[in-house]
């Protein structure tokens, strides 16, 4: 037996001599009275979700449909003078801007993406009552390391996957749960310094949400 | 075994060091002004939550019925963690967990480290041994940045330089980053920190992070943040070792609905906090290529055995207690010795180091119950401070010095004189002859013993010439009651 095994037989001895020795096989389950589905229809819910990020210090720019995309886009990276961007191979191809210079992910060393000042991504879905995008990095969404170096995050919310309650956005991300996930409420931000908060440290300092949908 | 809860073992007793702290006028006007910022800003979110007490409700259970079963969440944590990738270390104790991470860390062939703020690193005094196997450590988190850069200590579980103003921090930073041209603008503050770890994130190739949530259904891991160090922390460097207590275990992804919507209304009054990361195992083509996880006990489970005692675990390190406590607020969180600070601190700091350490830290309090009304896991931290005072108390009573003391004697003869209504009204009397020594006009003044400590501060009326009871027995005799 290696150290290590003692120790973790320890540790679980320590534990079943601590606990009373009957208990269920089975733990119950804890009450959820909490409210489950939200109580908003679709038009207030969408505007709860802008309300609550412009709060964040957010952007939000909101089109009718994914054929106005590459515009909202463009005037995006156009109102804060960038001409570069970085996006995930799986990102369509439609939705590009032209005259830009696109940088596609295609594993690229984290060198080569420190730099780039702007990414484009989509999302898995997002919270309206506490405004925080949901992104499991599959796709468009692009590996991890894409939202965090470039200084301006322009992610793109499909309307149909907005939810009121974290609750249901969660409920909604069952089969991908074991994906990495990162939940975004805003542009980085710090209270560290006599608990105000500050934006802009570590993460992207500006971010942009384009909202598309019928 | 060396159970270790940061340097408790060193600090002076809470009324030493609190005395200290009450003369350090900035030091009190920083905590006052700090923590009234977060207090009004958890107010106001949490009054717009309609579900707030169910969801405390749930999250007490919640936690209370994994720390019942935990053996077995740990066990399915584990498996699960292990299927992802990850590869899982048991620590009994402090230096177990230090030696794990340095062994982790010298085999990967690294000198340094970056590390998202873990107050568990802390409590094992992880850095110090860091140093020692001639390991640099880089804290990312602005407040642990401005701790470790100032050589200070961390004095509240969520904001470790609560204690500092920006004046304060604008003259650490100039000096460690050598940037004389620092204004105190806060904005100007963040975006050295940004300058000064940009390069650490990119170069160092190992991470050393805690954890918020561990869950056991899926093998994940949670970091929650504002900053982006942590996302840095847990997703550039080729190795990732995350330091987790045994009570950090939650049974489902489900269960983060709840703790995500109480923590950060709670930590820093936001509906939500800029970043939370979740990670299982390794990610192939994102991420870390190597995850280690470090399961803590360091004491943990001696707390498991009394069901009162178990619910300190039940805390997820909000450090909304610390900013209501009256106590907290006017001597920072320094005072308590410990790492845990403010009234979550009173309870577990003594409760880890059985009692050896911090035994006066469960009188820091005076039970006005605004801990446990803003705790999201509804402990119930005036109960437990008595509690524990009463283990104080017997183990005082062990010893001959303990039952000869002041205070053991006069609540001996406390309990003597309330044990009956002639010995009571005896006492009464007796009080009444002896307080004329003391007695001007209506008030007592400079009592002696120990009582001279509340005489010292605080007005204390004499004993009426007659009691309630007497006064009942005179008048119902006069009108034939």
């Amino acid at each position: 037996m290696s150290a290590a095994q003692t120790a973790r037989e320890e540790i679980l001895a320590r534990i079943r001599a601590a606990l009373p020795a009957e208990r269920d096989a089975t733990p119950p389950t804890a009450p959820r009275s909490y409210q489950r589905t939200g109580s908003l229809d679709r038009e207030q819910c969408l505007h709860l979700l802008r309300d609550r990020l412009l709060d964040y210090g957010a952007e939000v720019i909101e089109v009718d449909g994914e054929a106005a995309l590459s515009g909202a886009i463009s005037a995006a990276l156009i109102k804060v003078g960038e001409r570069r961007f970085i996006v995930a191979s799986e990102f369509p191809a439609a939705w590009l801007p032209s005259d830009f210079d696109v940088v596609i992910d295609r594993n690229l060393p984290i060198a080569a993406i420190e730099g780039i000042p702007a990414v484009i991504t989509t999302s898995e879905a997002a919270v309206a009552s506490s405004g925080t995008l949901l992104l499991v990095h599959q796709g468009a969404q692009g590996r991890r390391v894409l939202t965090l170096l470039p200084d301006h995050h322009i992610c793109i919310v499909d309307t149909a996957r907005v939810f009121e309650l974290l609750p249901e956005a969660l409920a909604a991300l069952d089969a991908v749960k074991s994906k990495p996930l990162t939940t975004i409420a805003g542009p980085s931000a710090t209270s560290d310094i006599e608990m105000t908060r500050i934006l802009g440290v570590h993460g992207p300092r500006r971010l942009t949400i384009i909202l598309y949908g019928d | 075994m060396s159970i270790r809860v940061g340097k408790t073992a060193k600090a002076p007793e809470f009324p030493v060091a609190a005395k200290c702290a009450l003369q350090n006028e900035q030091l009190r006007k920083n905590v006052h002004h700090a923590t009234d910022v977060i207090r009004n800003k958890r107010a106001l979110r949490v009054a717009e939550m309609p579900d707030w007490e169910h969801l405390r409700q749930s999250a007490h259970e919640i936690k209370e019925q994994t720390l019942a079963h935990l053996d077995r969440y740990l066990i399915e944590f584990e498996r699960n963690c292990t299927a992802a990738g990850g590869t899982v270390h048991w620590a009994r104790d402090a230096d177990e967990a230090n030696a794990i991470a340095i062994s982790l860390i010298q085999q990967y062939g690294g000198d340094e480290v970056i590390k998202v703020k873990t107050m568990t690193s802390d409590e094992v005094q992880m850095n110090p041994a860091l140093h020692a196997a001639g390991i640099t450590p880089h804290e990312t988190d602005l407040a642990d940045m401005i701790v470790q850069l100032g050589d200070d200590e961390p004095s509240h579980i969520v904001v470790p330089a609560l204690h500092r103003n920006r004046f304060e921090i604008r003259d650490i930073f100039r000096k460690k980053m050598h940037r004389a041209e620092l204004t105190e603008q806060p904005e100007e503050l963040a975006a050295a920190a940004r300058r000064y770890l940009r390069d650490r994130f990119l170069r160092v190739k190992i991470g050393v992070s805690g954890a918020n949530f561990a869950i056991a259904e899926t093998g994940s891991v949670c970091v929650v943040e504002s900053e982006g160090n942590g996302r840095m922390c847990v997703t550039l460097p080729e190795v990732l070792i995350t330091l987790v207590g045994i009570e950090k275990m939650i049974p489902s992804f489900q269960d983060l609905e709840v703790f995500l919507q109480l923590l950060p209304r709670s930590a820093t009054g936001e509906r939500m906090n800029p970043y939370n990361s979740l990670w299982t195992g390794v990610h192939a083509g994102d991420g870390p290529r190597a995850f280690h996880v470090i399961l803590l006990d360091n004491g943990r489970t001696k707390l498991l055995q009394s069901k009162m005692e178990r619910e300190t675990l039940d805390c997820i390190r909000c450090g909304a207690c610390l900013n209501a406590c009256p106590v907290y607020r006017e001597t920072g969180g320094h005072a308590y010795g410990s790492i845990y600070s403010g009234p979550i601190g009173a309870i577990l700091s003594p409760q880890l180091n059985s009692m050896q350490h911090s035994r006066s830290l469960p009188y820091a309090s005076s039970l006005c119950g605004a801990c446990y009304e803003v705790c999201p896991v509804k402990i119930n931290i005036p109960e437990i401070l008595i509690h524990l005072r009463g283990r104080v108390v017997q183990d005082d009573q062990k010893t001959l010095s303990g039952n000869l003391s002041q205070m053991n004697l006069a609540m001996q003869g406390a309990a003597i004189a309330f044990g009956s209504r002639r010995r009571y009204e005896a006492a009464q009397r007796l009080g009444r002859m002896g307080q004329t020594l003391f007695q001007r006009g209506d008030q007592l003044r400079h009592l002696p013993g120990m009582a001279g400590g509340w005489t010292r501060f605080r007005d204390l009326r004499a004993l009426p010439k007659q009691s309630f009871r007497d006064w009942w027995k005179a008048n119902s005799r006069e009108t034939g009651l």
